[in-house]
């Protein structure tokens, strides 16, 4: 006999396949089976989108304590709680929520034929060409048809016809053979990004998920529509047939395109980067990401990159080895003395590495420090307007109250010829009003890259850069909380993970020891940073942390969290 | 209030008991407000406006009305489902859709005596607190829906509809809203959506039961044509009186609507559960065509799970346990029900012994396939199955497991859908198959494939024509 | 596409049947107006009715491809609909068919789920089967355009024709 919890103000308690649970009061049945290790399949239901019930698959036996005749005590199971009644029809466990002395049954005989029964309608016309389907390796379907379906098909009849290949939009492709009509997309595009550009049209069997022929799926979101489409409905131009889900490898890490640092999956593959899909992380992006943040990676691979270090001999770069660049680029460096020199970073660096500019600068001894403000377009999702992931980084550890502001004053004074070496690290100033005219008046430049880019082409040395995907670190989103960055893939050629380059300039001016650790570097910084005080690289964890006040909110998780408190969504 | 005389060859029959059906075929009567005041109309919404509106709702509770759409649940308990605490406007709607085939009721009353049923809404508004009310008309009835239109434009005249109704306090407005042909906007959440103009996918309850989220999430009536024709004469008569008529717990009178293979089809007023269904077929609908033998009745709406002739049903419990044959069962909610099937929204279909039952059951098949609204997996791939292995069937291509796959279908859709159209398409196969099985295997066997199994169809659709 | 003035004010009429920030209910009402207007409803009539009520364009398609009632392309001079369902099918609604076809001169091979109405040649008559249409006591039933006829059997059929000759 176990002892029987009282329910608590907002706990009840929940018998989940024989077994007593408490979960929040509210909690829908479906939650509180996850909360029991019992999943329930499920394709239509979304935590984060209003719950329809029309897929039928999280059909459960529910049962309740009968009330008690008046003047009676409720009858006692073994276990002490009030004996459960069975009700004889399966309910929804997605929509329905839990209450005091709920049973649900999710592998009862009845549970399982009406999972069985809506396996066996959707299979019935559907097309089955796993083989050459993206989603193959990660359909629900496919998985729970394993499970689920029956073995062989008693379906006799021609499947319904419908259309393949559907364009509807500029990134997205639907087959709509495959589309089990869960109406997750047209959720997302009504409910999140108030794009109300997907319907059904047709009834019945005969049912096909379409746009208007005036209005495709363009939105800047289009994509989340393929990564919550159960099925391979949805697949993204970007991604379709290039790559079998199950040969990729998955890193946890941070998008870069903007300061939402919306958390990501990078999938890759040898080297090579496949995909980028959103991470839940309900304090940054819920479970979403931009396209545009999403498909920022190709740069990654272009041809314009820069695999060796080089230095200029006269009109023309030629590539030389690491020790010869970073010995070249010190001396070019400490020929000048303190505000002679000027280093304009970039928001885009990770902490760890403008933590070593912040030390280059003190060892220099210039006050010219800057990173640059390159703000765009932002919206009322996600899509930040400071196009940098990591200018609150930049903030604390640069310590720049107004990042950018700095700039006109460094440009000035090359102008002038008292600034006469520069150092520019992953910003391509020469198209930010650095043109020839200015960088000309320099005696030294050097400059760090990932493309080949006008400003490259100005520079005595360049030293060519990791990619966001390509390293490790940490970084400062608009919200102030500090996320860690992993890397994917190896940088190209020679190029190699900046901090280690940075360290090698630094070192080579000031000769202290070499750290070999990222986390050392990060404890280092930790130690100076007040922001990052008692800070470890490996407590930042998947989900980040909160560092500092930034008095930002972000709307679209305000209105996520409005409809939890109505009831309309699980969250 | 004259005594009604009606027009030649379609009086009503001796046992009807004609009031919501008083003024359909009368003799010398029209749709025009001129004819319905001088038979006393509008009496009894100037008595109920005279009453609280709880007041209403209580008589409406007595009486013991059930809803005559379908589901047989209690008009009164329903009104009383709105929360007390509610803020939000109220909304009457009237269901007026007539889908369910083999029904063939509310057609009469809003082409033949429209103010019956806009007096009936009027109190009804009252009672639950709508300002606002919408008469659901399906598409079809497009004479109907302009008769409706000018009896509202006549009743706003005469002061019965619009503000300050009768010089009081209460306003209340009644617009037509017509639906284009589909029969799931009969059933009442799909109703609401189509109202809200998006496509009448039913909502799943709970949480959105009409009464507290309905119309544009606020709390919503849905009734019936009849049964909102009820609420005037229960007015007119108290709800005690009303619940005289007819039998216990299953009160007052239904218009039940017989069909198929019998001499006179037709409409038939009765209270409820005072005639049997061997009275209905042979007494008042003249039986069966010369030399037939009854075969089947669905008796409540092609939904309606079918009842075969020689069946026994025993009904009653304890004392009153008895066992009977389907000519013996009382026209009534409870006894049909437990007989198996439902009452339903009254139709009769009646099948004799001409008829295959695969073939009637194909023919079912078709509607649902065409109907169900494919928002939920069961419903919208099972209804299309059911009907491709019917088709088959009837076309001399079936197999033997054709019986158990029908029936696993229907097992598979029954009871796991949204809404009841899962149990109304998947209810006609599981019956038809279970109670016939000898006319589906006849259908499996290699030697009848490619035959006519119904050389009889023709002459039997012959034999009906009037 | 222009809409008559007539036409503007009675979608007015239709919108004011609705609370103000539910316009979206007179989505039927307004392609009703429609296709009495032109037969039936085009990709530009559904584009009118988005606009007028502001919503997105593909809920007006969402409708107009579910509903029956709503025909996606033009119909003959008049349009047939025979009742298909179960007590006019016992009564004879299938020969009813054939003979209307047979008198009208309509092709219905061609008929299929997507595209139901067949339009005989010259283009007078045109043709479909419809849903119980509750009268089923007195099949097999059909509508000619708006106008409701009982009994109809393949021995009346032509007779019925007649009257719209
Ligand atoms: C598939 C389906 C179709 C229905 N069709 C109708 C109909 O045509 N007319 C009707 O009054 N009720 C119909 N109903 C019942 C309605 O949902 C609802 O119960 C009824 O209008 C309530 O009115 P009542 O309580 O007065 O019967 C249908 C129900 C279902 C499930
Ligand atoms: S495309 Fe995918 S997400 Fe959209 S309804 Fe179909 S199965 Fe669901
Ligand atoms: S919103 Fe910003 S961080 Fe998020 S995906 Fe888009 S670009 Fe990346
Ligand atoms: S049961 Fe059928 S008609 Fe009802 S919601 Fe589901 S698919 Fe639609
Ligand atoms: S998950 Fe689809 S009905 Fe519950
Ligand atoms: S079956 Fe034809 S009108 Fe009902």
């Amino acid at each position: 006999m176990s002892a029987v919890k009282k329910q608590t103000e907002d706990l009840v308690n929940v018998q989940v396949d024989g077994h007593w649970i408490q979960v929040k009061k509210g909690t829908r049945m479906i939650e509180a089976c996850k909360q029991a290790s019992a999943e329930v399949p499920h394709y239509c239901y979304h935590p984060k989108l209003t719950s329809p019930g029309n897929c039928r698959m999280c059909l459960v036996e529910m049962g309740m304590p009968p009330r008690p005749a008046p003047g009676q005590e409720a009858e006692l199971d073994n276990d002490g709680h009030a004996k459960i009644s069975w009700m004889p029809r399966p309910v929804i466990a997605c929509a329905n929520s839990v209450a005091e002395g709920m049973g649900i049954r999710t592998q009862s005989t009845l549970a399982k034929e009406c999972r069985e029964g809506v396996m066996e309608f959707l299979l019935i016309n559907h097309p089955l060409d796993c083989p050459i389907c993206d989603q193959a390796g990660e359909c629900t379907l496919q998985e729970y048809s394993v499970e689920h379906g029956k073995g062989e098909s008693r379906f006799l009849e021609n499947k319904v016809k419908k259309p393949k290949n559907v364009d509807i939009g500029p990134r997205i492709r639907l087959d709509d053979e495959r589309c089990v009509l869960c109406s997750r997309c047209v959720r997302f595009t009504r409910e999140i990004v108030d794009d109300d550009v997907l319907g059904f049209v047709d009834r019945g069997s005969h049912s096909v998920l379409t746009v208007h022929p005036d209005k495709p799926l363009a939105n800047n979101y289009s994509l989340n529509t393929v990564d919550i489409c159960p099925v391979g409905a949805l697949t993204s131009n970007d991604f379709r047939f290039k790559m079998r889900v199950w040969f990729m490898r998955e890193t946890k890490s941070v998008c870069n395109g903007c300061a939402r640092g919306c958390n990501i999956l990078i999938s890759s593959r040898e080297n090579k980067i496949y995909r980028q899909t959103p991470r839940e992380n309900n304090e940054v992006n819920s479970s979403w990401m931009c396209d545009s943040g999403r498909l920022n990676y190709h740069f990654l691979e272009s041809g314009a990159r820069l695999t060796d270090p080089m230095i200029k001999k006269g009109k023309s770069h030629e590539t030389v080895d690491w020790p010869q660049a970073i010995r070249r680029a010190a001396e070019g460096l400490l020929k000048y003395k303190g505000d002679e020199i000027a280093i304009i970073a970039s928001a885009r660096m990770t902490n760890e590495e403008l933590y070593l500019v912040r030390v280059l600068a003190d060892t220099l001894g210039t006050r010219n420090v800057d990173t640059l403000k390159c703000h765009g377009e932002g919206d009322d999702y996600l899509s930040h307007e400071d196009k940098r992931p990591n200018t609150n980084g930049a903030k604390v550890i640069l310590k720049l109250s107004s990042p950018g502001s700095k700039i006109n004053s460094i440009k000035r004074d090359i102008e002038s010829g008292s600034i006469k070496a520069l150092l520019v690290y992953g910003e391509n100033i020469a198209s930010k009003g650095f043109d020839d005219g200015v960088l000309s008046n320099l005696k030294f430049l050097v400059t760090s890259h990932i493309l080949a880019n006008p400003t490259a082409k100005l520079s005595g040395i360049v030293l060519p850069g990791a990619g966001y995907a390509e390293k490790r670190g940490s970084m400062i989103n608009a919200t102030g909380r500090l996320q860690l960055l992993n890397k994917a893939i190896e940088p190209p050629g020679n190029s190699r993970d900046d901090w280690e380059i940075l360290q090698d300039l630094n070192r080579a001016m000031d000769g202290k020891d070499f750290i070999y650790e990222l986390a050392d570097l990060f404890s280092e910084m930790a130690s100076v940073v007040p922001a990052l005080k008692g800070l470890t690289l490996s407590g930042i964890g998947e989900k980040g942390v909160p560092v500092i006040e930034t008095g930002e909110t972000i709307p679209l998780l305000e209105r996520e969290a409005q409809r939890v408190k109505q009831g309309l969504i699980a969250g | 209030m004259a005594v009604p005389k009606y027009i030649k060859g379609k009086e009503p029959h001796k046992s009807e008991y004609r009031m919501i059906f008083r003024n359909v075929d009368r003799r010398g009567w029209d749709a025009s407000i001129k004819s319905y005041i001088a038979d006393g109309g509008y009496k009894d919404l100037k008595k109920a406006l005279k009453m609280k509106s709880q007041e209403v709702t209580d008589e409406v509770k007595t009486s013991g009305l059930r809803g005559r759409g379908g589901a047989g649940f209690p008009t009164g308990v329903k009104w009383g489902f709105i929360p007390p605490d509610n803020k939000k406007p109220v909304y009457l709607i009237c269901n007026s859709d007539e889908s369910e085939p083999g029904t063939f009721k509310d057609r009469y009353i809003v082409h033949q005596d429209p103010h019956q049923l806009i007096e009936g809404m009027l109190i009804s508004c009252y009672a639950v607190g709508a300002k606002v009310a919408y008469i659901y008309i399906r598409e079809e009835f497009s004479e109907g829906a302009k008769i409706l239109e000018n009896a509202i434009e006549e009743a706003r005249k005469k002061n019965f509809l619009g503000k300050k109704i009768l010089g009081g306090k209460f306003n209340c407005e009644i617009f037509i809203h017509r639906g284009a042909g589909a029969y799931i906007c009969g059933e009442e959440t799909g109703l609401i959506e189509s109202l809200e103009g998006k496509r009448p996918y039913p909502r799943i309850k709970p949480p959105y039961f009409p009464a507290a989220l309905g119309l544009y999430m606020c709390p919503t009536i849905v009734n019936n044509v009849e049964s909102l024709c009820h609420v005037k004469h229960i007015i007119a008569m108290g709800g005690q009186k009303y619940a005289k008529i007819g039998t216990p717990r299953n009160t007052g009178t239904r218009i039940l609507c017989v069909s198929g293979d019998v001499v006179r089809p037709g409409y038939f007023e009765v209270e409820v559960g005072k005639i049997t269904m061997g009275e209905l077929i042979n007494d008042v609908c003249g039986g069966l065509r010369k030399g037939r033998k009854l075969k089947g009745v669905i008796p409540g709406g092609s939904s309606a799970k079918v009842l075969r002739a020689g069946e026994k049903y025993t009904i009653g419990t304890g004392e009153s346990e008895r066992t009977i044959g389907i000519n013996d069962i009382p026209m009534d909610f409870d006894t049909l029900a437990a007989c198996g099937s439902m009452a339903g929204s009254g139709g009769v279909i009646v099948m004799d012994d001409s008829r295959d039952m695969a073939w009637i059951l194909n023919n079912i098949n078709t509607f649902y396939a065409h109907e169900s609204c494919g928002q939920c997996t069961p419903c919208r791939e099972g209804s299309l199955w059911m009907k491709k292995i019917t088709d088959r069937m009837v076309s001399g291509a079936g197999v033997p497991s054709d019986l158990k796959t029908l029936t696993s279908v229907g097992d598979n859709i029954a009871g796991r859908t949204i809404c009841a159209f899962g149990e109304a398409c998947a209810w006609p196969t599981q019956s038809f198959v279970a109670k016939f099985p000898e006319d589906f295997k006849k259908h499996t066997s290699r030697r009848n494939a490619g035959k006519e199994l119904n050389p009889e169809s023709k002459a039997a659709a012959a034999g009906l024509k009037r | 596409m222009e809409v008559s003035r007539e036409l503007n004010k009675q979608a007015n009429e239709y919108i004011s049947h609705y609370p103000n920030d539910q316009k979206r209910s007179a989505s039927l009402p307004l392609l009703h107006l429609l296709q009495q207007e032109h037969g039936y409803i085009n990709e530009e009539s559904m584009n009118w009715v988005a606009e007028k009520l502001d919503i997105e364009p593909i809920h007006v398609l969402e409708l107009g491809t579910f509903y029956p009632g709503f025909r996606q392309t033009a119909p003959g001079k008049y349009h047939i609909r025979v009742c298909r369902t179960l007590s006019c099918a016992m009564a004879g609604c299938y020969e009813t068919m054939e003979k209307f076809c047979e008198v009208a001169g309509i092709d219905r091979s061609r008929v299929t789920h997507h595209n139901p109405i067949a339009v005989s040649e010259d283009g007078k008559f045109s043709i479909e089967f419809a849903e119980c249409l509750a009268s089923c006591g007195t099949g097999p039933v059909c509508l000619i355009g708006d106008e409701f006829y009982e009994s109809v059997n393949a021995e009346n059929v032509a007779e019925l024709i007649e009257k719209y000759d």
